[in-house]
């Protein structure tokens, strides 16, 4: 198990490596003056000096990295941001519970409805049920998430007037300036988002779990199981379902990862605050500390999820659990 | 006293390139305490007969017809939740792979406890002390301690007596043993054989053995059938097939079978592959491989005939009984000459 974390530790290590340097060479590469937007149009060529001095600007790319490692080591931050100064941990901790309630709710939903649907499809193969899910799942894998979004804002938010058009709220009441909050306003507020977010996933999980279950089913040991006497109800649950799950985790960890990406389409179109939406404008405006955050953080959490995933996985297939 | 009886079994299956008929016309019985011998290529449809017999096919695949009777009962027709009662209880059933027969994820202790579960209203500590006494009795060293293992910390010989030992737990009257020993090497398989052997001594139960392997069938079987192309093209008791084995497919898969005192330097071989049963060979289905071929059996298959070698010894052939008795007669001198030169 130790050896197993230093492993995973030091993966980390150059994954944090990786995905920062690359954020930098890209915006070395690409041609931009935050300074300038920093400034304003009307600064004085002193003015603009001084401010690209103080953002380190003026230096090479390897100097600004260099900065930014110190600050992320000694003083454990992510910086400031160009324009507004703001610091982007609390950008960060302001914008990830939002991101985190797309992803998470999102997720919840797709497994609830895919898992099931996947199993009801895979025991009656070409059946009518299983038929029209594939229909509906190669239009989940077809459609874009920005459309489906636009789709569903407008009928089910302006033309018909059951959710909202856009707009978040938050989870916990309390935060200063909001125009809305509580658990019921913000479940209200996500429930396009989450079934805009979700629809790809779903499309693809079904077939996943399809695909699975339909090969766990032709096994030996399912045969076995069939031949001691056991009814379909049996073998499902106690034989099927939990080989069959297990490839499902094992994508399901890489696949959060990948969300964060497709979340951006969503907040998009549902004006939703989060990490997305930042990391946009942020690009917009050449704000390098705000994209190396999000990039940082994202890193963080692609990891995290795989080492819950194996960690998981450990516990649901023994031979992995007994080779450790 | 139990037994079962196989009338004019035909399966078939419905597949995209047409319908397949892998078992066509099997009759058969067999008498408690009695062991069956199986013999054919892959895909003559010995597996797929058995598999019917236990009610284990997909029926949306595939159509059964004819009658099995077990003990008098009918299985053909009878309900999924009847048969169910059966599988396990009454006839057990172990399979050739030991390492995909069981499942990777449950505990061997929890697999052999759910056997008993399902037919049984036992309490879990009462399951699992039958669990650990049949474990002892398939001679796993420390069952106590194993039990609680999983099927990948066994090696392939103990997975197959855990196999053996959760087809056994509920006290069959019938084992359905499908090339139990075929993924074993060779001193498991001795193993196996004796084990097996053992408790049908100690529980006087039918064994049907699957099997590829005419020296598995020559240790272990009173009768014999020989299948072919999904039929059966010989049957008889285990010391008349071996004296005089009545078609050419009988006689090459004697000739192929190793011997160690032998001074030919390479096995015979059947020539040929096996059948196949979409489209199956017009006439007797081993015509394209016999080497003695004649024009009739291109035309007809020849119906099951009565030998003069033993009481209820039937086989296909269309060559007239001198000519059967002569050809066997060269071949038998040539595999004696065989081992005499050693």
């Amino acid at each position: 198990m130790t050896h197993f974390l230093i492993r995973r530790i030091f993966w980390a290590i150059f994954l944090f490596f990786v995905a920062t340097i690359i954020t930098y060479l890209i915006f070395w590469v690409i041609p931009a003056n935050p300074a300038q937007l920093a400034a304003g149009h009307a600064a004085s060529p002193e003015f603009l000096a001084s401010i690209k001095h103080r953002l380190h600007l003026d230096q090479p790319i390897w100097v600004q990295y260099y900065y930014f490692l110190e600050n992320l080591v000694v003083h454990g931050s992510l910086g400031r941001s160009f324009l507004t100064q703001q610091s982007v941990d609390s950008i960060i901790g302001k914008d990830a519970p939002v991101t985190a309630s797309l992803v998470f709710g999102g997720a919840i939903l797709w497994l609830s409805l895919s898992i099931p649907a996947g199993i009801l499809s895979a025991l009656r193969p070409r059946s009518i049920m299983d038929r029209i899910t594939m229909t509906f799942v190669l239009i989940g894998i077809s459609a874009h998430p920005v459309w489906i979004g636009l789709i569903l804002s407008f009928v089910f938010g302006y033309k018909l007037g059951f959710t909202p058009i856009a707009g978040y709220c938050n989870f916990w009441p309390g935060a200063p300036g909001a125009q809305c909050e509580g658990p019921a306003q913000w479940a209200y507020h996500m429930i396009l988002p989450w079934i805009t977010f979700m629809i790809l996933f779903a499309a693809l999980y079904v077939r996943l779990v399809r695909a699975s279950v339909m090969e766990t089913m032709s096994e030996d040991y399912v045969r076995t199981a069939r031949a001691k006497g056991a009814s379909q109800g049996r073998v499902m649950i106690q034989h099927v379902l939990r080989n069959s799950l297990l490839p499902v985790v094992t994508i399901l960890g890489m696949d959060l990862g990948l969300a964060l990406g497709g979340a951006i389409f969503t907040e998009t179109v549902f004006n939703l605050p989060g990490l997305g939406n930042q990391v946009i404008r942020a690009y917009n405006a050449n704000d390098l500390p705000i994209i190396t955050g999000v990039v940082v953080f994202s890193t963080c959490c692609v990891i995290a999820f795989n080492f819950i995933v194996d960690v998981t996985y450990g516990f649901l297939d023994p031979r992995i659990r007994l080779n450790n | 006293m139990s037994s079962l009886t196989v009338t004019d079994l035909n399966t078939s299956f419905r597949t995209d390139d047409g319908v397949v008929k892998a078992v066509s016309g099997v009759s058969f019985s067999l008498e408690e305490g009695h062991t069956l011998g199986v013999v054919g290529e892959s895909g003559s449809g010995k597996s797929v007969t058995f598999l019917s017999v236990m009610g284990l096919l997909d029926p949306r695949q595939a159509q059964i017809s004819g009658s099995v009777l077990l003990d008098g009962e009918e299985l053909l027709g009878a309900t999924p939740a009847r048969l169910r009662q059966l599988r396990g209880r009454r006839i057990g059933m172990i399979f050739q792979d030991p390492m995909t027969s069981l499942n990777p994820v449950k505990s061997i202790g929890w697999q052999l406890d759910e056997a008993v579960l399902i037919h049984h209203d036992v309490s879990r500590k009462e399951a699992r002390r039958r669990s650990v006494e049949i474990l002892k009795q398939v001679e796993i060293p420390r069952a106590e301690q194993r039990i609680d293992d999983y099927p990948h910390q066994f090696s392939g010989g103990m997975r197959q007596r855990v196999m053996i030992a959760m087809a056994l737990i509920n006290n069959p009257t019938m084992l359905i043993a499908d090339e139990p020993t075929t993924a074993l090497d060779v001193t498991t398989q001795a193993q196996i054989l004796r084990l097996m052997k053992d408790l049908q001594d100690e529980y006087k139960m039918a064994i049907v053995m699957i099997t590829h392997d005419l020296g598995v069938v020559a240790e272990l079987a009173d009768d014999v059938i020989v299948m072919y192309g999904g039929k059966v093209v010989e049957q008889a008791n285990v010391n008349d097939l071996f004296v005089k084995p009545e078609m050419p497919y009988t006689w090459g898969l004697l000739g192929s079978l190793p011997r160690l005192n032998s001074t030919s330097t390479r096995l015979d071989q059947i020539p040929g592959q096996p059948p196949s049963l979409l489209n199956p060979p017009s006439g007797c289905p081993f015509h394209p491989r016999c080497e003695f071929v004649m024009d009739i059996c291109r035309k007809e298959l020849p119906d099951l005939e009565a030998s003069v070698q033993g009481v209820d010894h039937h086989f296909r052939c269309h060559l007239d009984e001198e000519a059967r008795a002569r050809i066997w007669n060269q071949k038998r001198a040539a595999l004696a000459t065989e081992e005499t030169a050693a």
